[in-house]
């Protein structure tokens, strides 16, 4: 039976497309079956980012009205053969997304996959809610900055109060990730620190990922960072946050201001 | 904090952010979480309903101020009751 994995922050612009594609990306290099499903419908950007936006033809809302099968509609990922993406319609507005349509879906990829990466769009209307509904675990992603702390507090509580397992009685898997950290800024006290963020929020850490022009260098030739620049510190941060998905126990580093001897010898650690 | 202190030591932000962040989500938590109001909205409609079954009251003659803090939270509510303004006070606050 496959995990289902909603990627998910409230805000914005926090990075959950980039989040997604990395982290499928890394749990499909690691052997695993994984598909990745656009839930944000009219303003779909998965497709983009993973380099597949010449290839759609039909899409999430097709499936669901039965104008498509999943066969036809999922689009195999050209570098990592275990990869496969299921987008969603840029035409059509979210109420096409019936709970009946997707619950059939996530059922029937279950079936397929080892696991089902829902990305969710930004806000908590409906694509949200249809995109965290049948999840066993979430990612939060979120920026060490007030506003989308805030949104993910209420995003924490969504999740344990409307889901299918929430509403079953049983708690979902939530793990925080931190995107855009910015380790000068950190060492001058101007930004949240991963403490102060793990403290409010406290739920488990899943990583730390540095703020980088690789990620969006990786967007650009759409590629995940994870398949771009496999070496760079913000894939080799998501390449470790998919292992500590996958159950294995590997402490997080917080990204150093300089990378030097004195940080390969003090690497400060956290969780 | 002396003079020379104020100027070698920088105040960083990030400490200001958290303990905003900490009152703000302990009062949004109750709030959303429960499904129930807020308690102090629910305190200001309330006195509302009370003092607008006595006296007619001016809407744009009603200031609310609300402070949400860590230990305590003030609600505070000043109205303008006309009629009574041969007395000294004229201002009920709750």
């Amino acid at each position: 039976m496959a995990k289902v994995l909603v990627v998910t922050s409230g805000k914005g612009g926090v990075g959950k497309t980039t989040t997604t594609a990395a982290l499928g990306a890394a749990l499909a290099k690691a052997g695993q079956n994984v598909v990745l499903v656009d839930f944000d419908v009219g303003l779909r950007n998965l497709d983009l980012v993973m380099g597949a936006e010449r290839r759609v033809v039909f899409d999430l809302i097709n499936v669901i009205q039965g104008d498509a099968n999943l066969a036809q509609a999922l689009i195999k990922d050209k570098r990592v053969d275990t990869l496969s993406l299921l987008p969603a319609s840029q035409t059509r507005d979210k109420d096409a997304l019936t709970p009946e349509g997707v619950a059939k879906v996530i059922a029937d990829l279950s079936k397929k996959f080892d696991w089902v990466i829902c990305d969710s769009p930004a806000g908590i209307e409906r694509g949200a809610q249809m995109a965290m509904h049948h999840a066993d675990m979430a990612v939060i992603v979120t920026n060490p900055e007030v506003s989308s702390v805030r949104d993910s507090d209420r995003i924490i509580g969504m999740l344990d109060s409307t889901t299918e397992k929430a509403k079953a009685g049983e708690k979902i898997e939530k793990f925080l990730l931190i995107t855009r950290y910015d380790p000068q800024r950190a060492a001058r006290g101007d930004m949240l620190g991963t403490d102060d963020v793990l403290e409010i929020l406290s739920i488990p850490l899943l990583g730390i990922i540095p703020e980088s022009p690789d990620v969006l260098k990786a967007s650009n030739v759409g590629a995940p960072v994870t398949i771009a620049e496999p070496e760079s510190a913000p894939a080799r941060a998501y390449t470790e946050a998919a292992r500590r998905l996958m159950g294995e126990k590997v402490a997080v580093t917080v990204p150093a201001e300089r990378k030097g001897l004195f940080d390969w010898l003090f690497k400060r650690r956290v969780a | 904090m002396t003079f020379l202190s104020s100027i070698f030591k920088r105040r960083s932000s990030a400490p200001v952010a958290r303990d905003r962040l900490q009152i703000l989500l302990a009062h949004e938590r109750i709030a959303v979480g429960d499904g129930k109001d807020d308690l102090l909205a629910k305190l200001h409609r309330e006195i509302m309903e009370v003092i607008k079954r006595h006296v007619a009251v001016d809407q744009d003659k009603v200031q609310i101020k609300m402070d949400r803090g860590a230990q305590c939270s003030v609600l505070e509510i000043d109205v303008e009751v006309p009629g009574l303004t041969d007395k000294p006070a004229n201002a009920k606050k709750a």
